[in-house]
């Protein structure tokens, strides 16, 4: 994997095996069990899993707020690796990939939501300005 | 949910990915109001090379340029930079707890 750029990266260790992983984030039936920002609901899971194919999730937050991300899947690797388009009204396309590792006992999850979607534009910027987002907080004084 | 000017936070990010930005906007962070000659200087770049960063970090809102006499004394602005942390923070709060609940989905009934 490439250091291209992660806006947020975020590393779980998950005590099930990939195939069990990889049925929660791609079978529809599995994703609207738990797909969410919050303890809202997920109403609507509408997925063509291959490349090229569509992303549609519909989830409702507490405060009742409904956000349907929309998407084209970018690569499929059956218990390793999906990639997908991130589209929500209002926001510039991004890049949300998931990579499944084995590890005993389980699967390690990495997820990276990337703010930069194209390939070339991203390859170009390197390891980029991660280093100064990670000053900001200092910078910014939070 | 999520909802930014679209463009204006595409300015800041792309104006943020290039090594020699990052390195005026950290420069200015320690030593604000530098003149543009003294920012170009370290950097062996040649004025119009300077102006031409320059523009892109004043279009995307991370610097401000102030004329006094013959010098320009250049300023960093964080508004947009807030944003920018803002947009990860929120994404790093979905997908926080998105993944709190994918792990309890796979998890629950047991290996």
């Amino acid at each position: 994997m490439a250091e291209a750029l992660p806006s947020v990266t975020i590393v779980r260790r998950i005590k099930a095996s990939p195939a069990k992983v990889w049925a929660a984030i791609t079978r529809p039936d599995q994703m609207i069990q738990w797909w969410g920002p919050d303890a809202g609901p997920t109403l609507r899971a509408d997925v063509d899993v291959r490349p090229g194919g569509r992303f549609s999730v519909v989830f409702r937050l507490l405060n009742g707020d409904e956000h349907n991300p929309t998407g084209i899947y970018r690569e499929v690797i059956p218990e390793r690796k999906l990639v997908f388009t991130w589209d929500l009204p209002g926001e510039r396309e991004s890049l949300v990939t998931f990579l499944l590792e084995p590890i005993d006992g389980g699967t390690e999850l990495i997820l990276l939501h990337e703010h930069l979607p194209d390939e070339a534009e991203r390859e170009s910027h390197e390891q980029g300005w991660r280093g100064l987002l990670d000053k900001l907080p200092r910078f910014l004084g939070v | 949910m999520v909802k930014y000017q679209t463009s204006a936070i595409d300015r800041t990010f792309s104006a943020l990915a290039d090594p020699t930005r990052r390195h005026i906007l950290l420069r200015l962070k320690d030593e604000p109001g530098l003149s543009v000659s003294e920012l170009a200087r370290p950097l062996s770049l040649k004025l119009p090379g300077m102006m031409k960063h320059l523009d892109v970090l004043s279009d995307a809102g991370l610097i401000t340029r102030a004329k006094t006499g013959r010098t320009v004394s250049v300023n960093l602005s964080v508004g947009p930079m807030r944003e920018a942390m803002e947009w990860l923070k929120r994404y790093e709060r979905l997908w926080t707890v998105s993944l709190d609940r994918l792990v309890a989905f796979v998890e629950k009934d047991g290996e």
